[in-house]
C-alpha cells in the first residue's frame, strides 16, 4: 500500500485554465490593435497559442507525473488488463491494490461566475486525462494552422479578423475542453458555432459561401438546442444528489458521479442522454445533420483543417466521452448489443464513406472522410471503446490536419486555386514531392495501414466493438475501413499520378472561368482572393505547379511524422499503453468522505467543494451501484486484447480495398481497358446509384425543398390567408356593423366610421390598380391585435388546463 | 382591502391598452398605450407583494419602471426618426415589414 | 399568503381606492379615445399619478415615489417633447385611430373577461391584512443589491444601451 496524499501537482496543472485564457487575451489584442502591428495581428495569435501550447506541454507532463505519483512504483501494468478510475477532486490520495487501478483524481478548481436564485454558476478547470490530451492537440493543431495561415492567407483583406477568429476559435474550444461544469462547457461550445460561422464565412463577399456558413450554423444550431434541454434535463436530475454531495447539478464531476450512483432514475438518464446526443450529431456531423460539414469547405482551407477535421467536430465526441457515465448508463451501453450512439456512428461510417466515392472536390472527399471518421468515434464510444474512440481522435487530428493542409498546399502552389481533383490535378508528386509524401502518409494512416497511427486507433474500436458483443457494428466497422481505403486510393490517384490536367500541367485558366459549371463551383476560387497581391511573383517566376513555401511545407512535415509517430503511444502490437495509463479515467468506487473538514484547506487554494476521495476501491463501477459511502465517476471497461490474427481482417480488408480501388482508378481515370470503365453509363443500377450519392442521398433536398416546403411554406401562406381575408374581414365587417350598431362605445364613433368607410373606399379606388397589393390598414395593428388576441386564447387554454 | 380590488384594476388598465394598440393610428399614442400596459403589470406586481409581504415584487416593479423608461426614449426617438424621413407618423403607413 | 389574509376589512380604503381607480378607469379610456394628442398625454399624466397613489395605498411608498419622479417627471416630459417634435398642430386631429380600430374592442374585451374571471375565481373573496408598515426601502435595496445583482446590472447595460441608442437615432446628420 502506498503513501496517502501522494498525488503529485504542480504549477501548471493548478493553472490550467490559462490555456484558454491566453488566446481569449489574444484575441482582444488583435481586434483591438491587430490592424495597427507590423503583421496585421498575426504575431499576436501565433505567440499567444505558442504560449498555450507551452503550458499545455507543461500540464500534460506533470499529468504524467501524477498519473505515476498515483501508481506509485508498482506500475507494471497488465496490457489489456481492466482498468478503472474514479475522479474526485483533491490531490489527495488514493489506491488500488494493483498498479494501473488506482485513480487519478483529476485537478478541478472552480470561481464564482455569478449567482442567482441560489445557484453558483462557476467557470474553472477540470483537468484529467482527456482534457490533458486535447488541451495539448488543439494547442498543437491551432499553432500549426497559424503558421500555416500566415502564408495562406497573406495579403488577405481581412487578415487581422481572420487571425482575431482563429484565435478566438481556440480560446472557445479550449474553454470546452477544460470546463469544469456544463454553463462554461456550453460557453466554449457556443463560442466555436459563432466563430465557425466566421470563419467559413470568411469570404461572405461569394454568396455561396455566406451560405455555406448559414447552413452550417442553423444546422448545428438544431443540434444545439439537444444542448440546452439536455443540460436542463441532466441538472434536474442530479441536483438533489450532488447537492447532497456539496456540488450541484451543472458539475461535470457530479453528474458523472450521480450517473453512475445507481440512484439516478433511468428514464431521466435516458433522455437527458438522447437530448445531449442530438447536440453532438449536430456539431460532429453525424447523419443526419451532417450535410453542413461538406458545405462548410466553402471556407478558406487553413479553417477546414483546424475546424472541420480536428477541432471543432470532436467537439461533439468529446461531450459524449466527458459525459461517459451518462451515456454509458442512459443507453445502457454495458449491457446490451445495440444503442442509438453505435447506430448513429455505424450509418455515419457507411453513408459518409460512399458519398467520398463521388466526390471530385479533393476537400469534400476529405470532408466526407470526416464525417465517416467521426462515425467511427461515435461507434467507438457507443460499443464502450472509450479509450480507443478517444485515442482516435488524437491520431485523427493529426492525419487529417496534414490532410487538409496538403490540399491546401496543391491549391496554392500547384492546381492554381482549384480544389477540382479532375480538371486541374493529376501527376503532382513529381512537382511537389513534399506535399505528396505528406499526403501519402497520411492517407496511409487514415486507411489504416499498419504501422501508421490510424491502425492502432481505428483497429482498436473495430476490435473492441467485437469483444464487447456489438457483432453488427463490428462487420460495419470492417466494411467502413475497405471503404475508407478505397475512397482515399481514389483521391490519391486522381491528384498525384495519371496525367497532369488542367492547372496542373500548367494551364492558367481563368480563376472563374466558365469550366467551373458544375457543382463544385462553389469552391473554386475562393483562395483567389488571397493571391491578388503577394505571391503574384511566385506565378509570374513558375508558372506551373511547384512545391510550396517553408512556411506550408513545414506544418506538413510535422503532422506527417505525427501521423506515424503519434500511434505508438498507444500501440498494443508494439506493447505500448501510454494512452490507456494517462488518459483512461479509471472505475474505481472511492468514498466520500465528509467535506467539511477541508474547508479551510479548500479555500486557501480555491478549489471546488465535491466529494473529498479516499483510498479504497471495489469491483466493478458500472455493473453494480457503489457500496454506500461510495462514488464511481466512471464505468470500468473492457479492453480487448490484441492480437494480429483478430487484426487480420481489417489489414486484408484495407488490402483489398487499396488494390481494387488502384484497379479501377487505373481503368477509369487512367485509360487502360478495364471492363468496368463507363459502368454509370451503361448499367441502370449502377447509374441510380452515382445518381444517389453525387445528390447525397437527395437530404438537401428533404430538407429544404420537402421540410421546408412542406412546413414553413404552408404555414406562412396560410398566415397570409388569415392576414388577407379572416382580419380584414373582420375589420371591414366591424366597421360595417359598427355603422349600423350606432354609438355603442362612444358617442362620435358614427362618425367615425363613416368617415373611415368614406376613406376606404377612396383607398380601395385608388389601389384598385394594384390588385396584388394588399388592401388592409396599419400592419403594426394587426400584429399586435394578432398577438394580443394569441395572447388571450393562450390564457383561456392555460386556465381551461389549469381547472 | 379585497384582493382582488388591485388585480381587477390593473386587468381593467391593462384591457385598455390593448385596445389603445390595436385602435391607435398614430405611433406616440401606440408608445403610451404600451405605459398603459405597464403600469398594469405593475399594479399586479405590486398586489402580489402585498399578499406575500415580499420586497421582490417591488424590486421587479422597479425593473419595469426603468425598461420603460428606456423603451420610451429608444421609441420617441425612432418615432423622431421616422418623422423627419417621412413627415407621418401614421403606423399604417410602415409597411416595409410586409412579408 | 393566506397568512396574511385577513377577514376585516377596511372601509376607509376601500373607498379611498373606488374613487381613484375611477378616476383612472376614466382617464385611461379617455387616452385611447380622445382626439387631441396632447389631451391623450395629459390624461396618462391623470393615470400615472393614480398608479403612483395606489402604490402608497398598497404600503410601496419607495416605488410609487419611483413612478412619480421617473414616469411623471420624466417620461411625460419626453411624450410631450415627441408629441411636439413631430406634429406641429395643437388641437383635434380626424385620423389618430386606424380604419381597423374595431378589432381592437373584441381582442381587448376578450381579454378582459378572461383575467377578470380568473381573478375572481382565485381571489374573490379574499382579504389582505393591512401592513403594519410600508416596505421598508432596506429591504428593496437589499434584494437589489444581493439576489437581484446581476439583473440589476444588466439592466443598468439596457438603460445605457438606450440613452446611445436615443442619441444615435435622434441626431441629425
Amino acid at each position: 500500500m502506498m503513501l496517502a496524499a501522494s498525488l503529485s501537482s504542480g504549477w501548471f496543472l493548478e493553472n490550467a485554465f490559462l490555456i484558454p485564457l491566453i488566446p481569449a487575451i489574444g484575441f482582444a489584442v488583435i481586434i483591438g490593435f491587430g490592424r495597427r502591428l507590423p503583421k496585421g495581428g498575426s504575431e499576436v495569435g501565433i505567440a499567444s497559442m505558442a504560449l498555450s501550447l507551452v503550458i499545455a506541454i507543461g500540464t500534460t507532463v506533470q499529468w504524467i507525473q501524477r498519473v505515476g505519483s498515483a501508481d506509485g512504483s508498482s506500475g507494471e501494468h497488465a496490457l489489456g488488463g481492466v482498468f478503472g478510475f474514479a475522479r474526485s477532486v483533491f490531490p489527495a490520495a488514493s489506491e488500488g491494490g494493483k498498479g494501473g487501478e488506482a485513480y487519478v483524481e483529476p485537478v478541478i478548481r472552480s470561481w464564482t461566475w455569478w449567482q442567482s436564485g441560489g445557484l453558483e454558476f462557476g467557470l474553472g478547470q477540470h483537468i484529467d486525462g482527456l482534457a490533458v490530451m486535447l488541451l495539448l492537440l488543439v494547442a498543437f493543431i491551432s499553432l500549426l494552422v497559424q503558421i500555416f495561415s500566415t502564408e495562406y492567407v497573406a495579403g488577405d483583406r481581412r487578415y487581422t479578423h481572420f487571425f482575431a477568429a482563429l484565435t478566438l476559435f481556440s480560446a472557445g474550444m479550449l474553454v470546452m475542453v477544460l470546463a469544469e461544469n456544463m454553463i462554461q462547457l456550453i460557453l466554449g461550445w457556443e463560442i466555436m458555432g459563432l466563430c465557425s460561422f466566421m470563419l467559413i464565412g470568411h469570404w461572405w463577399e461569394e454568396a455561396a459561401n455566406s451560405r455555406a456558413a448559414l447552413k452550417a450554423f442553423f444546422t448545428v444550431r438544431v443540434g444545439d438546442m439537444g444542448l440546452l434541454v439536455g443540460t436542463a434535463v441532466i441538472f434536474f436530475g442530479a441536483n438533489q444528489w450532488a447537492v447532497e454531495n456539496g456540488s450541484n447539478g451543472f458539475s461535470i464531476q457530479a453528474i458523472s458521479g450521480w450517473a453512475m450512483s445507481g440512484e439516478a432514475s433511468s428514464s431521466v438518464l435516458f433522455w437527458g442522454a438522447v437530448a445531449l446526443f442530438i447536440a453532438c450529431i449536430g456539431k460532429s456531423g453525424q447523419f443526419p445533420l451532417h450535410t453542413w460539414l461538406p458545405d462548410a469547405m466553402a471556407g478558406p482551407t487553413p479553417v477546414s483543417s483546424l475546424l472541420h477535421s480536428s477541432t471543432m467536430v470532436v467537439a461533439g465526441v468529446f461531450l459524449v466521452a466527458r459525459l461517459y457515465p451518462v451515456f454509458y448508463t442512459g443507453f445502457d451501453i454495458g449491457g446490451t448489443n445495440v444503442n442509438l450512439i453505435a447506430v448513429i456512428g455505424a450509418i455515419t461510417i457507411v453513408i459518409a464513406a460512399a458519398l467520398a466515392f463521388v466526390q471530385n472536390d479533393i476537400k469534400k472527399v476529405l470532408a466526407y472522410s470526416t464525417v465517416s471518421q467521426l462515425g467511427y468515434m461515435m461507434l467507438g464510444l457507443g460499443v464502450g471503446a472509450w479509450l480507443p474512440a478517444v485515442f482516435h481522435i488524437f491520431t485523427h487530428a493529426f492525419f487529417k490536419c496534414c490532410l487538409f493542409l496538403a490540399a491546401g498546399s496543391i491549391s496554392h502552389s500547384g492546381s492554381h486555386h482549384s480544389f477540382d481533383m479532375k480538371k486541374d490535378m493529376g501527376g503532382l508528386w513529381r512537382k511537389m514531392p513534399i506535399t505528396a509524401g505528406t499526403w501519402m502518409v497520411s492517407t496511409a494512416a487514415l486507411c489504416g495501414v499498419p504501422f501508421f497511427s490510424g491502425f492502432f486507433s481505428k483497429d482498436e474500436i473495430i476490435d473492441n466493438a467485437h469483444n464487447n458483443g456489438y457483432n453488427f457494428f463490428y462487420y460495419v466497422g470492417l466494411i467502413g475501413a475497405a471503404m475508407t481505403a478505397a475512397y482515399m486510393t481514389r483521391a490519391t490517384y486522381l491528384t498525384f499520378f495519371g496525367t497532369a490536367r488542367g492547372a496542373a500541367a500548367g494551364e492558367h485558366h481563368d480563376e472563374h472561368g466558365d469550366a467551373h459549371a458544375d457543382d463544385h463551383a462553389d469552391d473554386h476560387g475562393h483562395d483567389a482572393h488571397a493571391d491578388d497581391h503577394g505571391h503574384d511573383d511566385h506565378h509570374g517566376a513558375h508558372a506551373g505547379p511547384h512545391e510550396s513555401p517553408w512556411r506550408i511545407t513545414a506544418p506538413l512535415v510535422i503532422l506527417a511524422v505525427l501521423a506515424i509517430g503519434s500511434g505508438y503511444l498507444n500501440a498494443p502490437a508494439v506493447g505500448t499503453h501510454y494512452f490507456t495509463d494517462w488518459v483512461e479515467p479509471r472505475g474505481v468506487a472511492v468514498e466520500l468522505e465528509s467535506y467539511a473538514g477541508d474547508e479551510g484547506h479548500s479555500e486557501a487554494l480555491g478549489l471546488a467543494a465535491l466529494p473529498r476521495a479516499e483510498e479504497g476501491y471495489s469491483e466493478g463501477c458500472g455493473y453494480t451501484d457503489p457500496a454506500p459511502g461510495t462514488v464511481c465517476y466512471a464505468p470500468k471497461l473492457n479492453h480487448a486484447k490484441f492480437s494480429w490474427g483478430k487484426a487480420a481482417p481489417s489489414i486484408l480488408l484495407v488490402a483489398l480495398g487499396i488494390g481494387i480501388s488502384t484497379w479501377l482508378s487505373l481503368g477509369v481515370f487512367g485509360g487502360r481497358r478495364n471492363p468496368l470503365a463507363g459502368l454509370t453509363s451503361r448499367f441502370a443500377p449502377a447509374r441510380w446509384i452515382h445518381t444517389l450519392l453525387v445528390r447525397k442521398y437527395f437530404l438537401d433536398d428533404l430538407y429544404e425543398r420537402v421540410i421546408v416546403r412542406a412546413v414553413a411554406h404552408p404555414i406562412s401562406r396560410a398566415a397570409y390567408w388569415v392576414n388577407q381575408n379572416i382580419l380584414d374581414g373582420v375589420v371591414n365587417g366591424v366597421g360595417r356593423s359598427g355603422r349600423t350598431a350606432g354609438d355603442w362605445v362612444y358617442r362620435n364613433v358614427d362618425q367615425r366610421v363613416v368617415d373611415g368607410a368614406v376613406k376606404a373606399s377612396g383607398v380601395v379606388a385608388s389601389e384598385s390598380g394594384h390588385a396584388l397589393q394588399p388592401i388592409q390598414s396599419g400592419r403594426v395593428n394587426q400584429y399586435g391585435a394578432l398577438l394580443f388576441g394569441a395572447a388571450t386564447v393562450g390564457a383561456i387554454l392555460l386556465i381551461l388546463l389549469n381547472i | 382591502m379585497y384582493a382582488a380590488n388591485f388585480l381587477l384594476l390593473g386587468a381593467v388598465l391593462f384591457s385598455i391598452g390593448v385596445f389603445g394598440v390595436i385602435a391607435r393610428r398614430n405611433a406616440v399614442m401606440v408608445l403610451m398605450s404600451i405605459e398603459l400596459i405597464l403600469n398594469a403589470v405593475n399594479i399586479n406586481l405590486i398586489a402580489f407583494a402585498l399578499m406575500n409581504d415580499s420586497a421582490e415584487g417591488h424590486v421587479f416593479a422597479l425593473y419595469v419602471i426603468a425598461v420603460a423608461a428606456a423603451e420610451v426614449g429608444v421609441g420617441l426617438a425612432m418615432v423622431l426618426m421616422i418623422y423627419r424621413n417621412r413627415r407621418s407618423i401614421a403606423l399604417d403607413e410602415l409597411s416595409e415589414m410586409r412579408g | 399568503m393566506s397568512a396574511l389574509l385577513a377577514t376585516e376589512v377596511n372601509v376607509a380604503q376601500n373607498v379611498g381606492f373606488y374613487i381613484i381607480a375611477a378616476l383612472m378607469v376614466y382617464g385611461a379610456l379617455r387616452v385611447v379615445s380622445t382626439r387631441n394628442v396632447v389631451h391623450a398625454a395629459l390624461w396618462l399624466v391623470v393615470v400615472l399619478g393614480g398608479v403612483a397613489a395606489q402604490y402608497i395605498l398598497a404600503a410601496a411608498e419607495f416605488v410609487a415615489v419611483s413612478q412619480v419622479m421617473v414616469y411623471i417627471g420624466a417620461v411625460m416630459v419626453l411624450f410631450l417633447f415627441g408629441i411636439m417634435l413631430t406634429r406641429a398642430t395643437i388641437g383635434a386631429e380626424t385620423d389618430l385611430n386606424n380604419r381597423g380600430w374595431g378589432v381592437g374592442i373584441p381582442v381587448a374585451g376578450l381579454l378582459l373577461a378572461v383575467m377578470v374571471w380568473a381573478v375572481i375565481d382565485e381571489f374573490g373573496s379574499s382579504v389582505i391584512e393591512e401592513p403594519a408598515a410600508p416596505m421598508a426601502t432596506t429591504a428593496i435595496s437589499d434584494v437589489f443589491l444581493r439576489e437581484g445583482l446581476v439583473p440589476f446590472l444588466a439592466l443598468s447595460f439596457v438603460l445605457l444601451a438606450a440613452a446611445i441608442g436615443a442619441i444615435v437615432l435622434a441626431r441629425k446628420d
